[in-house]
């Protein structure tokens, strides 16, 4: 045999038995039986990512039911729901704006990695954020993009970036500034979110119609509005730059420190006006606190993610 | 085309679509696969840039001292492919992923060196630049097809990440074999020179060299960071917000289309003309971005960008091939990589600081400027030197 047979038959072995294991592979996940059935009409119900990257729904009975869905981020409020995930060609990732019966209305591709997605307890507003690295002015650090869109107006606000942002009662103007993890408010015109500058953060308040940005206070990132509107939970950097799950009454100022005191990096979900929702590190699972700072975490869901109360 | 020539092109197409496949899933991987943060790992980017330019100038030292290129590219292809077995089995540990990630790129440092002496060898004195050309054609190639993979295979295997890991080890293995059975070593000369470190370093003094790495240094320090020109060109060129991941795309398809044509016209009009004409075309994409708006400066850029990659990077190394003796040219031209490499990581810095404490536009107007004096010096620096 000579060298160029011998060179021919190695790389179709290679091919073949590489091409066989991605086929295996492929074939291993497709369930049994397509459980279909997702209800995102069905009030009381979590919606969550799976441990095998598809959208389940765990009704108030603890069921469960997989739809065939696949997203990295998932959320869905008021019969909209967003589906982060990610496309081929060309590469890269998009956010996919989907109905009532999960029919997709539109789909809009994102500049980066997926990182949060929110849509507006009415369902008419979708706010995503993602995140990249290479053009952080920093070496070593990310940027993140983050945008939203109006359902029913079909207007798109690319980036945040392009709002007017006022810090401290000043407008500031700093070109490293970065935006994420937005929450909204009920009026589908104020929205809370953060922005990064430096090595400090601010938790925002936005005005879609005015398009502009406030701060409201330092150390607050992505927040996550109460359904009553009275408070904001986020994460805290405390001294040792780890993040602690914390609640902001808005008409107080006073902050509540939560029971968790793992490093969380999620943003949080109001699983009703008294208990927050989150996932925990290394897809342990989808657990819930008392958002007054009593109490203990208690798991909700395991090996799940991406929590979306309905 | 020298055959030897096409061969290494697919080496690096497969290495490279390897690569690259890895690197677009990684973020997608860590965060969803593992759910780890990944804060962690872009801290370690810039320790890699620096442990590969050293790795080059061991490499391309063996592979003169050895007299063996093809030994000493197959080590780092070879590293590089088996590193992607390793991550299903590095798990969640965020030191296991960064050390595979630090072995991946070492391998990328060991093996382009004796890699571009190979070509070097293998082809004409007459027709470096075209055979530079076609490599970097098919090693571009590699790099758009490789997130293209990952991003199909995800939408086919869903979460088995091991299947990705899996493609990507297999594509890198092709590389190895189609070097191994299809890329045929130079003859060693009968009576060679011994190569020792002295002599590697003592090629610094040689006038030719000594000029070619300090012209690329002064033009490594003005040049500011891909990533940077596309967000500056996005924000001028009214692209929206959504449009940005598609950018580079455009630069990659111009420099896969023109490599070897711009190769070509390097060997009639001379290399080291070409190469100095092309940073003139960076100067003037940072000056677009810095100066102008609209969205006609969208192609315009990309277009400069593009043609810029044709003329330079392949270029170079075609010119420093033919100016190097056989027996030093691995270690001859690792010096010239590293010396960009490093250049260019300390102006990534600036550039960054430059555009924090100020704005993108003006920082690319000082780029701009700077380079534009780069190139100016390149074309004294080097008349006594080269015709």
């Amino acid at each position: 045999m000579n060298r160029k047979t011998a060179g021919i038959l190695a790389i179709t072995a290679v091919l073949v038995l590489g091409g066989g294991y991605v086929a295996w592979s492929a074939w291993r996940q497709s369930p049994a039986s397509a459980a279909g059935g997702l209800d995102v009409t069905k009030r009381g119900s979590l919606l969550y990512v799976g441990a095998d990257g598809r959208v389940a729904q765990r009704a108030q009975n603890g069921t469960t039911t997989t739809g065939d869905l696949r997203c990295l981020r998932v959320y869905s409020a008021g019969g909209t729901t967003s589906c982060m995930r990610t496309v081929a060609v060309p590469a890269g990732f998009e956010t996919v704006v989907l109905g009532k019966s999960l029919e997709p209305l539109r789909t809009i591709r994102v500049d980066g990695t997926p990182s949060r997605t929110r849509v507006s307890a009415s369902g008419r507003l979708v706010a995503w954020t993602v995140f990249r690295t290479g053009d952080s002015y920093q070496p070593g650090r990310f940027s993140t993009t983050a945008g939203i869109y109006d359902t029913q107006s079909k207007r798109l606000y690319g980036s945040l970036e392009d709002f007017a942002l006022t810090i401290d009662g000043q407008p500031y103007d700093k070109p490293d500034v970065n935006y994420w993890g937005v929450t909204f408010a009920a009026d589908d015109r104020t929205f809370y979110a953060t922005v990064g500058s430096g090595d400090r953060t601010w938790l925002l308040r936005g005005d879609l119609a005015t398009r502009s940005l406030t701060s409201v206070r330092e150390n607050a990132e992505c927040p996550s509005l109460s359904p009553d509107g009275t408070r904001v939970a986020y994460k805290k950097k405390d001294q040792d730059g780890q993040w602690r799950l914390t609640v902001l009454d808005l008409k107080a100022g006073t902050e509540t420190p939560l029971a968790e005191t793992m490093n969380i990096d999620d943003q949080q979900v109001w699983l009703d006006n008294a208990t927050i929702g989150y996932g925990r590190p290394q897809n342990a699972g989808v657990y819930a606190v008392p958002a007054d700072g009593s109490g203990a975490p208690t798991l909700v869901q395991a090996r799940a993610s991406s929590p979306s109360p309905l | 085309m020298p055959g030897t020539v096409i061969g290494l092109g697919m080496v690096s197409f497969f290495t490279d679509a390897s690569s690259e496949l890895v690197a677009a899933f990684l973020p997608v991987y860590l965060l969803y696969g593992l759910g780890v943060s990944y804060v962690q790992f872009g801290l370690l980017d810039g320790l890699y840039t620096g442990a590969t330019a050293v790795l080059r100038l061991a490499g391309g030292h063996l592979a003169d001292r050895l007299a063996r290129p093809k030994a000493i590219a197959l080590a780092g292809y070879g590293l590089s492919a088996f590193t992607k077995l390793g991550f299903p089995l590095a798990g969640a540990s965020v030191a296991g992923i960064g050390g595979l990630l630090a072995l991946d790129r070492a391998g990328k440092g060991i093996r382009t060196a004796p890699r571009d002496a190979m070509i070097t060898a293998a082809s004409d004195r007459g027709s470096l630049g075209r055979s530079f050309g076609a490599h970097r054609a098919l090693d571009t190639a590699g790099a758009l097809a490789g997130p293209l993979i990952a991003f199909a295979l995800l939408a086919w295997v869903g979460n088995a990440y091991d299947a990705v890991f899996g493609a990507s080890f297999c594509l890198g293995l092709v590389g190895v074999l189609i070097l191994v059975f299809f890329v045929r070593d130079a003859p060693a000369p009968v009576v060679r020179p011994k190569v020792r470190i002295r002599e590697s370093v003592k090629l610094l003094s040689t006038p030719a060299l000594r000029r070619i790495t300090l012209c690329v240094v002064v033009l490594g320090l003005a040049t500011a960071g891909d990533a940077f020109l596309f967000v500056a060109l996005a924000k001028q060129g009214g692209v929206p917000g959504n449009g940005l991941s598609l950018l580079p795309l455009g630069t990659a398809v111009i420099f896969l289309l023109c490599a070897v044509p711009a190769g070509r016209l390097a060997d009639r009009l001379g290399r080291w003309r070409v190469f100095v004409a092309g940073q003139l075309l960076l100067v003037t994409a940072y000056g677009c971005v810095w100066l102008l708006t609209g969205w006609a400066l969208v192609p315009v850029v990309l277009a400069l960008h593009g043609l810029y990659y044709a003329a330079t990077d392949g270029v170079l190394m075609a010119h420093v091939g033919g100016l190097l003796p056989e027996h030093l040219r691995s270690s001859g031209m690792a010096v010239v990589q590293a010396g960009q490499a490093l250049a260019r990581m300390a102006a990534a810095i600036t550039f960054g600081a430059l555009a924090q404490g100020w704005a993108l536009g003006p920082a690319f107007g000082v780029f701009a400027a700077a380079l534009l004096a780069a190139t100016l010096f390149s074309t004294r620096a080097s008349r006594s030197v080269t015709p």
